[in-house]
Order: structure tokens, then C-alpha cells, then sequence
């Protein structure tokens, strides 16, 4: 697949934190490397690439397929109009990332709500816990595991 | 579990709910409040009494079937979800809708941002002890929901828009109501201006409250209106123009200090802009006529014909299915035989006909785009309304997520009434146009 000018210099300035860079369908692509990906984050927020917008962050399941959940994050730089995706595959047995809260506000709650709803911990969240659901609700509902009319117990009122 | 402002509250401060059943909170959202007398020391924000369950829903219906969900998000714009749903679908099939139908998305997608702005300022003014603004901001709207009504059969779960095109082309009087719908809204603006402007109470309530610097903007994620209130100018019609909108003329205003006042007064300047776009399109839709549809069959002559040999001229259609018809396809519809249905003259009249159909809308058939994932947005009433869909290459959606623009306004009311007035809560609330249906999906 042919790279744009975008992902080579993203390829030059952060040789091992990458493991892929490609384009889909006109959309640029980079898979990184989990351990890196703070890093890999601070660099595409600060100059010279300057991702100023993180326009959105969830979760893909593969756990069936490739055995790891996915996280997707959309970047947007606003001087060059360019849309970035940063997929970061986890493995089954850890699925844990570090946190953006402290570079972009907006990722406190996007963090919270793939936590909520596929279960992903992330190291470093200010307060981490459920955003849409309440607390005491058993399981994560996008997870491909979790049935579409699964009841949940009820649960007390609090006093 | 107690919730972080309940441990960490001091003890001689007033814990206070406000919602989620409160008059001014637009549906069901909770804040917590910390209160020293009548200023907010600390706040938390509660989401998720709407929760229910879009993105889970949605992958388990097909490409085609999940449309009416979309209606259900942003519940005053539902045209311009349809739309985002579309683009996206479009993108991964590799589809493009005929001129025609991309002018009639394009004036759609303007009447509903022209709906959505109104409710925001008519709830917001009202907030603010305005009323008459409320009234005659929902008397402008009502003119535009009887022009969509008038084509696409319902003021708000439309479903109009479609994959390859739109489902039916314009009502023949779509003119004259659209024209009168402009015309009311025109002056309810001009009327408005008038009533806020440089009204005492509002401006007190406003100016520079719920002040937000482009930098903390741009922190949070917002887009659309409140984004370019700050003085930022990002739009997605012109950053990533869709349904051909870089043809069209208009302008993007923006603010200057990100207030409240800022938020309306972008909202209102947009509006005008969005009704000159809605001009240019009725006179574009002029140039490119609609189908004329020939003279069919009533069903029954149609069926005592087909006994002997195919009849010349087809069925007529029930009233009901008006725009599946062949003729009318060209116009308004993409000529692609897996994405669209199939137009009923021939699952009527053909055998081949009857099988496309059923290969439309049988299970693990229908539209199946090819493995991958796209992710396309739309300039929704309250920013980047974007749809990111992963498709395993069967005829339902592995994942399809939505980016909601009203939940990244909302993460940062925390921030923005902290050390203000319990009384500015309420207008900055009122300002961002927060839509739960959209935000909790």
C-alpha cells in the first residue's frame, strides 16, 4: 500500500514506536507499539506534528479473531487538516493502557466509557469507573462475549 | 459506591443534586454540586440515564436495518445522522449518490441544522427568562418540520436518506414550502436579534460566562459552534467538503472570547448562512428536474396482463411505496444492484426481480461491503458527527462506533461552572445544546 507523506515522516520520527503504517480507503494508519504509546501520543500532540484534537477513542473486540482487544484513536491536526488513526492492539491477558487524561482533557470520560463498556483498565486515569452504566453492573456489553438480552441482577436502591 | 464529590467534599460545603429530572437539563443528566452559599466550589457530572445500548444494537441489525437508530441520536437534526450513517456506508461500498440526491441531502442536512440551532437558542433564551424567544423560535422550526414532513413522511424519525441516495425524491410543493419555511425563519432571526442582542438580562448571563479558551477547546475535543465561538475555524463542510458542499457559498462565522454570548451568537449567524446554502440548493434542484414517472397499471389489470405475457407498461405502485419506483431511481438513487432496493415494478413483475429482492433482505445477504473499517463525519447542529464502522465482510456491522460531539462539550461543564454562580449553570448549559439521545447513545 502506497504512504503518504504524512506516515513517512511519522515512520522517521518514531522508528520503534510504530509496528505499521498504512493508508485504507484515503484514511492514514499507524499501529503502535503498546508499551510506547504514551510516548508515541506526547509526540503527535506536541510540534511539529501537532494532533491538537483528539477527536475520539474506542475500542474494537477481536479477542475471538486475534485474540486482543483494539484501541482506536482518531487524531486531528487543524494547521495541516490531517486525520491520524493510532490503532493499539492489547493482549488478551493484559489489557491494560496507559491513560491520555493528562495530555487531552476530553480522553477522561472516552477512557471512561471504553472502560465501561469493554473493560480496558487504564494506568493513570485520575478516576477511573463507569461512565454510562451504574456501579454494581456485571460485565462489559460490547464485548462480542456479552449476549444482547443478557439480564442484569437487580440491584438495591441506595439509602 | 460513593462517587468522587462525595468523599471529597468538605464538610461545611451543601451537596445539591440538580437533575437528572430537572426542567433545565434537557432530557435526564445528573450534576452533583459542591455549594458554598450559591457558588459552585466543585462539580460532577453524571451521564447515562439514556444509555441504551446504539453501538450494541447496531451490530446486531443489518447495514440496512439499523438505519432508524440513527434517527434516534440527535433527535432535532435526525437528517444529518442519516447522512453521517450514509457517507460512511457510501465510503466503505465505494458508492457515490447521483447530483440530484446529493443537492437534496445537502438542503436536508441545512433544514435540520437551521431546527437544531433554533431549539438550542429558543431552550437557552427561555432559561434566561425569555420566553417570547421560545415561542417564536419553535413557531420558525415548525415551518421547517412541515417542509420535511411534506417529503419524507415525519417530522423527526425520518430515515430519509439512505444508502446510495435518498429514499423518495422531493414533494412536487416541496418549492413553495421550502420557500416559506425561509421566509418565517428569516424573520424570527431578525426578530430575535432584536429581543437578546443587546438585552440587559441576557447579556448579564452570558458575557463571559462560561468562558473557555481555545486552547482548553481544543483540549476537550469540542467542534461546530461552540469550537468556532472561541475563534478556532474548523468546519467539516469545508475542511472535508461531503455531498459536494465546496460548490455551494457560505461563509463560517466565528467567535471571539468563547462565552456564552459567543455560543449564541455564532449559532445565530450560522443559521443565516445555512438558509443562503438552503437557497442556492432550491435553485440547483431547478436545473436537474425530478423523474417524470410514466402511466402504469392498477395492480390488478397489471396481474390479469402478466397471466399471458409481460405487460407493456408497469404496475402502478401504492402510495405508500412511492420512490421505489424505477423511473424514479435514476435521480435519486445510485445504480448499484447489491447496495439499494431493488425497485418493486420488478420484484413484481420478474422472477429475477422477486430474487434480488429476497437476496436484499434475506439474512447473511443484503449489503455486505468488504472487510475493513472506515471513519467519516458529517458537520452535525453540535460539531463532528462521525461514524467509525468495521466490517468483517458479513451483512452486519463487527462495530460501529459513533463520535458524538455533545459528549465532549459536556466533559468539560466541570471545568467551565466551577467557582461561577448555581444561576450560570444554566445558561452555559443551555449554550453547548447538549442532546442526550446523541450523548448516551
Amino acid at each position: 500500500m502506497a504512504e503518504t507523506q504524512i506516515l513517512s515522516e511519522i515512520r522517521r520520527l518514531f522508528p520503534d514506536k510504530i509496528r505499521e503504517a498504512f493508508s485504507l480507503l484515503g484514511e492514514d494508519v499507524v499501529v503502535a507499539e503498546p508499551k510506547a504509546f504514551l510516548a508515541l501520543a506526547r509526540g503527535l500532540r506536541d510540534k511539529p506534528l501537532n494532533y491538537a484534537l483528539l477527536l475520539d477513542l474506542t475500542c474494537v473486540d477481536t479477542l475471538a479473531c486475534q485474540s486482543c482487544l483494539e484501541m482506536v484513536y482518531t487524531f486531528y491536526a487543524l494547521d495541516r487538516n490531517h486525520r491520524l488513526r493510532v490503532k493499539v492492539p492489547l493482549p488478551a491477558d493484559d489489557l491494560s493502557i496507559s491513560s491520555l487524561a493528562a495530555l487531552w482533557k476530553n480522553a477522561d470520560w472516552l477512557e471512561r466509557e471504553v472502560y465501561d463498556l469493554f473493560g480496558v483498565r487504564f494506568e493513570g486515569h485520575p478516576d477511573l469507573r463507569r461512565l454510562f452504566l451504574y456501579d454494581g453492573f456485571e460485565g462489559h456489553p460490547l464485548r462480542k462475549d456479552y449476549p444482547l438480552r443478557k439480564r442484569q441482577p437487580t440491584f438495591p436502591s441506595r439509602k | 459506591m460513593a462517587s468522587r464529590l462525595e468523599r471529597e467534599a468538605s464538610r461545611e460545603s451543601m451537596l445539591l443534586n440538580m437533575g437528572p429530572s430537572h426542567p433545565s437539563m434537557h432530557g435526564a443528566v445528573r450534576i452533583l454540586l459542591e455549594l458554598d452559599g450559591e457558588r459552585v466550589l466543585n462539580s460532577e457530572v453524571e451521564v447515562g440515564y439514556l444509555h441504551r445500548g446504539f453501538e450494541k444494537t447496531c451490530e446486531h441489525r443489518t447495514y440496512f436495518n439499523l438505519l432508524p437508530y440513527t434517527d434516534r441520536l440527535n433527535y432535532v437534526s435526525p437528517l444529518i445522522n442519516n447522512l453521517g450513517y450514509t457517507l460512511a456506508m457510501e465510503k466503505m461500498l465505494g458508492l457515490e449518490a447521483p447530483e440530484r440526491a446529493q443537492v437534496i441531502r445537502v438542503l436536508m442536512s441545512e433544514l435540520s441544522r437551521v431546527s437544531d440551532h433554533l431549539t438550542c437558542v429558543a431552550a437557552m433564551a427561555m432559561e434566561c427568562g425569555a420566553f417570547t424567544v421560545f415561542l417564536y423560535n419553535i413557531k420558525a422550526r415548525e415551518f421547517i418540520w412541515d417542509t420535511i414532513e411534506q417529503t419524507s413522511g415525519a417530522r423527526m424519525t425520518t430515515s430519509y436518506i439512505r444508502i446510495g441516495g435518498v429514499r423518495a425524491d422531493l414533494h412536487p410543493e416541496f418549492r413553495e414550502g421550502v420557500g416559506q419555511a425561509v421566509r418565517q425563519t428569516r424573520q424570527v432571526l431578525k426578530d430575535v436579534h432584536g429581543l437578546l442582542d443587546k438585552n440587559r438580562i441576557f447579556l448579564r448571563r452570558t458575557r463571559d460566562v462560561g468562558l473557555i479558551s481555545q486552547e482548553d477547546a481544543l483540549s476537550y475535543g469540542w467542534t461546530g459552534p461552540c469550537l468556532r465561538s472561541t475563534g478556532i475555524f474548523y468546519d467539516v463542510r469545508k475542511a472535508h467538503p461531503y455531498s459536494g458542499y465546496d460548490r455551494f457559498d457560505f461563509e463560517v462565522p466565528l467567535g471571539e472570547r468563547g462565552d456564552n454570548y459567543d455560543r449564541y451568537l455564532v449559532r445565530m449567524r450560522e443559521m443565516e448562512q445555512s438558509l443562503r446554502i438552503i437557497e442556492q440548493a432550491v435553485e440547483r434542484l431547478a436545473a436537474t428536474p425530478p423523474a417524470v414517472l410514466a402511466a402504469g397499471l392498477e395492480p390488478e389489470e397489471a396481474i390479469k396482463a402478466s397471466r399471458d405475457r409481460k405487460p407493456a407498461s408497469a404496475p402502478r405502485l401504492s402510495p405508500t411505496l412511492e420512490g421505489s419506483e424505477k423511473d424514479a431511481y435514476s435521480g435519486i438513487l445510485a445504480d448499484d444492484g447489491r447496495s439499494i432496493v431493488p425497485a418493486k415494478e420488478d420484484t413484481y413483475t420478474s422472477i429475477e426481480g422477486l430474487i434480488r429482492h429476497f437476496k436484499f433482505f434475506m439474512a447473511g445477504h443484503g449489503i455486505r461491503p468488504p472487510k475493513g473499517e472506515v471513519y467519516s463525519s458529517v458537520e452535525g447542529g453540535n460539531g463532528e458527527l462521525g461514524f467509525y464502522i468495521v466490517s468483517d465482510g458479513t451483512d452486519r456491522p463487527y462495530r460501529l462506533h459513533l463520535r458524538a460531539p455533545c459528549l465532549h462539550l459536556l466533559a468539560a461543564l466541570e471545568s467551565l461552572i466551577k467557582g461561577r454562580y448555581l444561576a450560570d449553570i444554566i445558561p452555559t448549559f443551555g449554550s453547548m445544546n447538549i442532546i442526550l439521545g446523541e450523548l448516551d447513545r
